[in-house]
């Protein structure tokens, strides 16, 4: 039986999402707490009711930006990791704007601006050893997100830094906050900024030029070289317009979520968003649309693992415990194949024995 | 400079040295049997743990063999699903990454202390005393390993095996070598030394578990072996080089002086740095397996 290929892509997702989740109920189990009633809260605490479908689009927020990063480069076929890195200093960025006390519309504008611009400059030395020395990314972009870390780390203490407050970096002024979408929830009108640029970057890369040559380079590119694509080219693009959609996650974070718009010292509130958006990334299926669903999806259990580590006392980082299981398993090509050798056992254990 | 601080520096530099030397040189035996597994990152995090808790369990040489089983069992997954089921190798490495991450942080969740476990000093491994200071017996694991592993790869035939999958599995499949078995064992063998260098971490080295002990060192690790072009006894120059960046950090905590000069994030970085530098300096001669990280797939 054949089905369309992104039933075949859904279906896969659900196969690994339901080993990822069936992982995380033995691991509850293992230490004595009860799976059932941690899955309850998970999902009340996610999707329960109005606060916490805010909290969770607020979560997913800057995760469809960060997934973003990635999906560009993997169909360009490569494995941009550094969407981490880029975060920081996008975060940062945007927090330096507030020095310059500018008036509503415009610094948010500019915030966001240099936010994207500092995103895109930290991912080009990843780009540029590609493209001429061959150095492989997850190499590149690993260790630019260790030195972006210390960068940032040295700059929320000793240039950034709130003089009232010495733990955190000075908070964005108030008419350069993204307003918030649901008062008394972290949801702000960043949601839609996110929305908008997967859109933006689904158009680009199914129905534009350059877009083509990178699914092209990614899909064969020795047919695309061949063709006449240059892959210098190729690789600057998608490192450059990943650093920007990273940039973006930090900025909209930072200025978009309530209480403090500000960096903490040691980045608590950033920190990791780079990395989940990796896994968002592989749960939608690297294409834009499918991010926007994972990251809600995502952004829920994140959401819904504090009403799980409050109702259940199940820690919250069960749910990346989850989210590993879940891309180990998507990494498997002919995962739904496996499952239907499962299906063709059934008729022999005379399951449909009557049927005529 | 006198020499007793020379021999400080020296020593420092070694014991930084093991945990990235014993996870490079496990990867050329995986790497030169064709899989590049970015797991390693999380396999060292998740050896650290288990290690512990191996090491309060039976003491320091249970913990050192139960972060080793840890390491083999991982890598085992890891290429069960990367050569039986024909996964993509980076994916599933960074699925065990964010397994380790979050599994770790919820062991120490659980013990109420989030963020970090130190070690009772009865459950360390025991260090020779030098008149440098303190030198652990595991810095002599790390060079000798090295050296073993360039004998059983250039000089044994299960050494030309396991290069054969990795340059040529069709040939090496049509003279009668069973492909996914040797990559299988050849992985996990190799992500067992990766268990080896986290559990040294939390049992040895650091004496604590937290939720960034790796900190990087897998993928510092990686860059190693591209560094070394998968010969071994370049492993150890690699991991000297890192682990003399890493250790330094260290060292000048211990001086203000440079401290007013150099903030410490700045030190801090310089192990990723160097690693950067150097993997674009030498990328040029290095030679990889024609078929790594490509499943292999009967015609």
């Amino acid at each position: 039986m054949r089905y369309p290929a992104g039933i075949d892509e859904l279906t896969k997702t659900l196969i690994a999402g339901g080993i990822g989740f069936a992982v995380g109920a033995v691991i509850i189990r293992l230490y004595g707490y009860d799976p059932l009633a941690a899955y309850r809260a998970l999902f009340n605490g996610a999707f329960g009711d109005l606060y916490s479908i805010s909290e969770s689009l607020a979560n997913a927020t800057p995760l469809i930006l960060t997934a973003l990063t990635f999906a560009i480069g993997f169909r360009g076929g490569m494995f941009n990791i550094g969407a981490e890195g880029q975060l920081y200093v996008g975060a940062l960025a945007a927090v330096a704007v507030s020095y310059f006390h500018l008036p509503g519309a415009i610094g948010l504008a500019l915030s966001m601006m240099i936010a994207v611009l500092a995103g895109a400059l930290w991912s080009l030395p990843a780009a540029l050893l590609k493209a001429s020395r061959g150095v492989h990314e997850v190499i590149s972009t690993i260790m630019l997100n260790w030195i972006s870390q210390f960068l940032c780390f040295y700059l929320i203490t000793e240039i950034l830094v709130d003089p009232q407050r010495a733990e955190k970096t000075v908070s964005i002024i108030e008419s350069n906050r993204l307003p918030l979408l649901v008062p008394g929830t972290s949801l702000s009108y960043g949601i839609f900024i996110a929305v908008f640029t997967a859109i933006i970057v689904y158009l680009v890369l199914w129905r534009t030029v350059i877009g083509f040559d990178v699914r092209a380079t990614g899909y064969n590119p020795l047919a695309a070289a061949y063709a006449g694509i240059e892959e210098w080219k190729i690789i600057v693009f998608v490192f450059i317009t990943g650093g920007l959609t990273a940039g973006l996650a930090g900025a909209v974070h930072v200025m978009g979520r309530p209480p403090v718009y500000a960096i903490y010292g040691g980045m608590p509130s950033i920190k990791g968003l780079g990395f989940e958006g990796l896994a968002v990334a592989m749960i939608g299926r690297n294409h834009p649309i499918g991010i926007i669903f994972a990251a809600v999806f995502f952004g829920g259990l994140l959401a819904g693992g504090r009403m799980m580590q409050m109702l259940a006392s199940v820690p919250l980082e069960l749910v990346r415990v989850v989210e590993g299981m879940v891309v180990l398993f998507l990494a498997i090509p002919e995962l739904v194949k496996l499952f239907s050798w499962l299906r063709k056992l059934a008729p022999s254990l005379n399951f449909r024995a009557k049927r005529p | 400079m006198n020499f007793e601080y020379a021999g400080g520096i020296l020593l420092g530099s070694l014991h930084a040295m093991v945990p990235i030397t014993l996870t490079a040189s496990g990867e050329v035996v995986g790497e030169s049997a064709g899989l590049f597994n970015i797991g390693l990152e999380g396999i060292i995090l998740i050896s650290a743990m288990t290690g512990a808790l191996g090491a309060e369990a039976g003491g320091p040489m249970a913990g050192l063999l139960v972060g080793l089983g840890t390491g083999f069992v991982i890598g085992l997954i890891f290429a069960a699903v990367c050569t039986y089921f024909k996964g993509v190798q980076l994916i599933a490495g960074v699925g065990i990454n964010l397994f380790a991450a979050g599994l770790v942080a919820f062991w120490l969740i659980h013990l109420g202390v989030p963020g970090h476990h130190a070690l009772a000093a009865e459950h360390q491994l025991a260090n020779i005393a030098t008149p440098f200071g303190d030198l652990s017996p595991m810095i002599f694991v790390a060079i000798a390993l090295p050296v073993l592993i360039y004998l059983l790869l250039f000089r044994t035939k299960l050494g030309l095996k396991i290069r054969a999958v990795g340059e040529n599995p069709q040939a090496a499949d049509v003279a009668g070598i069973r492909i996914h078995l040797l990559r299988l064992l050849a992985t996990a063998a190799g992500a067992s030394l990766a268990g080896l260098a986290g559990a040294y971490l939390s049992i040895d080295w650091l004496g604590s578990v937290t939720k960034e002990i790796s900190a990087g060192r897998g993928f510092i690790a990686l860059a190693t072996v591209v560094f070394s072009g998968l010969n071994p006894l370049l492993v150890l120059l690699g991991g000297f080089i890192f682990g003399f960046f890493d250790n330094l950090a260290v060292w000048v905590a211990t001086m203000p002086a440079v401290q007013k000069i150099i903030p410490w994030q700045f030190i801090a970085m310089a192990p990723y740095a160097v690693t950067l530098l150097v993997v674009a300096g030498v990328i040029g001669r290095a030679k990889f397996p024609a078929a790594m990280g490509i499943p292999y797939q009967r015609e």
